[in-house]
């Protein structure tokens, strides 16, 4: 909790369990000492954990000269990080301008309904975390979407829902 | 001979892959003799997954290809010397449209080389122009040559090359910095994927040249994350260039030392300024600085650093080797060689065209980009991503110059071109924009931070039904005001998609505002959503999935919208068979 004004606002974003420190380590071995590189060390957290959990940020703090303030400042500034765990797959809706004017909102509006669940959230059984990104480079192909790693393009709202009923039962089998 | 595949992400993303895998396979089956290689992106997205096939001085490119389709290929003409016709797009005897009419600079090499081997790039001239310089150079001489060039900026502000570079090298101090900006940030850019993914070893080659002529020795390219394929290919070059003695410690043995690192960002639009993102390489939230002092004097970690972005980086080695005169002889007044610029949209044919500066948007969208889509009708062309803005029909014979755009209220910027057809909004699109500087801004400026949000609740209410017409003139007040008093590109060109839209299309903002009518039907709360008596079949389905029960009929019989139930989802539109449920 925050010392001075004992607010409980911040925790609010952030979610505190149980993790295995020591996957930390080597990260703070390699770019501990580095000056300029708390981005890196964040990027490396999150490939760990999937996410930024709150022991790893303050054991960061603690083990780097950056203050927690410092942490959660660039941890909240830029749009790769999260402080939440996602699903097993994570679903990037692109709405940069080629997939706006190719009909990306009712792609969006269909991947929702299909799901359950708004931007930003993660669906109940953990499988699908949908985040909306401003340009995934794929213009040509647009509208698109991105799930994990791999791009699908020229959507329409029922093939995105097909894409995504095909993971599921791929996930199943 | 020799099959090419493009695996560009955009390559990657519409099956390349799996072209690849079944050709690789049919060509093992057959015991064939045939090397088989990847390469980067041709620039013709719109008919990916392409692959060209090598034979002698004869070239066929063929585009749509699937894996079964790949299979026929290898059949008929690699192993029967039968080209199949059907899936040809073109060959080099007979060009098509799109590439006869490019003028290839930056992009020379992007989809014919293989992007992952160094000889490759080595065997088209690659690597000649940084021994040129090193050994028969002087920096002056270097940065002499680009001036004569004429090479601007093409990350967005023009600005000219030499002087960014002999700003840095007049600067005191040793230690200093070679920085490639390669955070593409503007939503419909991509050629610095491109470039990076097809030819890696043109950037690091213009950024050791950049190195030596402003004496720098250690550079770095800040890559987006969203750009995995690029980060791999451009590691994979920089060891093959070490390797080489490229890069590295004492290159090709004259004295020169440089050395080249990546920085991943992580997803901040305002990166794209160069002091936010310098900010960023240093860890910190990506806040601009006030300038002066210009990076050029006192830039990453306080030391004198040049920033440029990749395409600008990518033509050096051309302009060295072809000479300087040779690159100032293309493009029209004061903006010389060519500018890559990326196609979406409405457009027929999408993808990357690099072109020489001077031609009119008119020729580009139509002669190379091949025209709208379903050959509706032409509205708009964006330009410039969220800091530029739209150009109306009238404006299409407009040469691609810096100069001149900068006149409409458009800018070059980044090279993005987005084609907008009658079916799209343009107060829309504008409340889109807005939407995404005012998410992007960093929050350092007031007039940055305030102004976009309140320009965007402008926009929303107008789209609402709900405008009037003091809010247009409200909306230019305060966008003028943004423009003033902001620190940072970011803010002064956030009100661009506004300031062109109010100028050019203005009548639309006031069909909205006096006759609560969206022209181009997307604005949903103007819409009224009717059934067509005479095309409802009575299916019922329009019925079951209307989210209101707003919709009121019996089986075989004309359906009804009860419009005051009616919240306008557009459900009953989308999933009608019959096309009977209409929009006014």
């Amino acid at each position: 909790m925050c010392n001075n004004c004992k607010s409980e606002e911040i925790y609010k974003d952030i979610i505190d369990e149980d993790i295995d420190i020591s996957l930390l380590f080597p990260v703070i071995e390699k770019y501990g000492k580095v000056k300029g590189s708390l981005i890196n060390i964040l990027q490396a957290t999150q490939d760990i954990y999937g996410y930024l959990p709150l022991q790893a940020l303050n054991y960061i703090a603690d083990n780097t000269e950056n203050k927690r303030s410092v942490i959660y400042g660039v941890a909240t500034f830029y749009t790769q990080f999260r402080l939440k765990p996602i699903g097993k797959y994570l679903i990037l809706q692109c709405h940069g301008t080629a997939c706006h004017v190719n009909g990306s909102k009712e792609v969006s509006k269909a991947i929702c309904e299909e799901l359950n669940i708004e931007p930003g959230q993660t669906t109940e059984d953990g499988l699908f975390t949908l985040e909306d990104v401003s340009c995934l480079g794929c213009c040509s192909l647009a509208p698109v979407i991105m799930i994990n790693g791999e791009a699908y393009g020229n959507l329409t709202p029922s093939e995105a829902v097909k894409v995504i009923r095909n993971i599921r039962k791929e996930d199943i089998a | 001979m020799k099959v090419l595949v493009g695996l560009g992400s955009c390559g990657i993303a519409a099956g390349g892959k799996k072209v690849l895998q079944s050709i690789t396979d049919s060509i093992e089956k057959n015991n064939l003799d045939i090397t088989i290689e990847p390469t980067g992106c041709v620039g013709m997205c719109f008919y990916e997954p392409l692959i060209d096939i090598i034979d002698g001085d004869k070239k066929y490119t063929y585009g749509h290809v699937n894996a079964k389709i790949a299979e026929q290929i290898v059949e008929s003409h690699l192993i029967n010397g039968q080209p199949l016709d059907e899936y040809i797009i073109y060959t080099n005897e007979k060009p098509d449209a799109y590439v006869k009419n490019q003028l290839k600079v930056a992009l020379e090499n992007c989809g014919i080389i293989n992007p992952e081997k160094i000889e490759d790039y080595i065997n088209v001239g690659g690597y000649k122009a940084l021994e040129k310089v090193l050994k028969s150079m002087t920096p002056e001489e270097v940065i002499e040559d680009i001036k004569i060039s004429g090479l601007r900026g093409r990350g967005g502000a023009g600005f000219p090359t030499w002087f960014k570079w002999d700003a840095a090298r007049k600067s005191p101090g040793n230690e200093k910095y070679v920085v490639c900006n390669a955070d593409e940030g503007d939503p419909g850019a991509f050629m610095d994927r491109s470039v990076i993914e097809g030819d890696p070893h043109k950037l690091i080659e213009g950024m050791i040249i950049c190195g030596y002529a402003m004496g720098a020795s250690h550079g770095v390219v800040y890559c987006r994350a969203e750009y995995p394929l690029a980060i791999e290919r451009l590691n994979l070059a920089m060891e093959q260039a070490i390797e080489k003695n490229y890069l590295g410690e004492n290159i090709l043995g004259t004295g020169f030392n440089f050395d080249l690192r990546i920085k991943m960002g992580a997803g901040a639009f305002v990166c794209g300024e160069e002091t936010a993102l310098i900010e960023s390489l240093e860890g910190k939230r990506g806040m601009p600085r006030l300038k002066p002092p210009f990076p050029a004097q006192s830039g990453y970690w306080r030391k004198p650093t040049n920033i440029n972005n990749v395409e600008t980086l990518a033509n050096v080695s051309w302009i060295i080797s072809h000479g300087p005169e040779k690159f100032a002889e293309i493009g029209k007044d004061k903006s010389k060689g060519t500018k890559v610029f990326a196609l979406s949209g409405k457009i027929k044919n999408g993808g990357l065209a690099e072109i020489p500066m001077g031609m009119t948007l008119r020729e580009i969208i139509y002669d190379i980009g091949g025209g709208i889509k379903e050959n509706k009708k032409f509205k708009a062309v964006q330009l410039g991503g969220p800091s530029g803005g739209c150009l109306p029909e009238s404006l299409l014979d407009t040469p691609v110059t810096y100069e001149d755009l900068n006149k409409t209220g458009a800018i070059v910027g980044s090279g993005g071109m987005v084609v907008m057809d009658e079916t799209t909004c343009i107060v829309d699109v504008t409340k889109f924009f807005l939407n995404f500087t005012c998410n992007e801004s960093c929050g350092k400026c007031t007039y940055c931070r305030v102004g976009t949000k309140r320009m965007l609740q402008i926009l929303e209410k107008i789209t609402a039904g709900n405008g009037t017409m003091e809010d247009l003139d409200e909306l230019e007040e305060l966008a003028l005001s943004v423009k003033d008093g902001s620190l940072c590109g970011l803010g002064q060109t956030a009100p661009n998609p506004i300031l062109t839209s109010l100028k050019y299309f203005r009548d639309e903002y006031i069909a909205h505002i006096v006759d609560k009518r969206c022209p181009a039907k997307k604005c949903t709360a103007l819409l009224t959503y009717s059934i067509n008596k005479d095309k409802c079949t009575g299916c019922t389905l329009c019925s079951r999935k209307c989210p209101v029960n707003a919709i009121n009929g019996t089986l075989k019989n004309p359906h009804e919208i009860n419009q005051e139930l009616c919240i306008k989802c557009g459900n009953c539109h989308s999933v009608c068979r019959f096309d009977a449920v209409e929009i006014i």
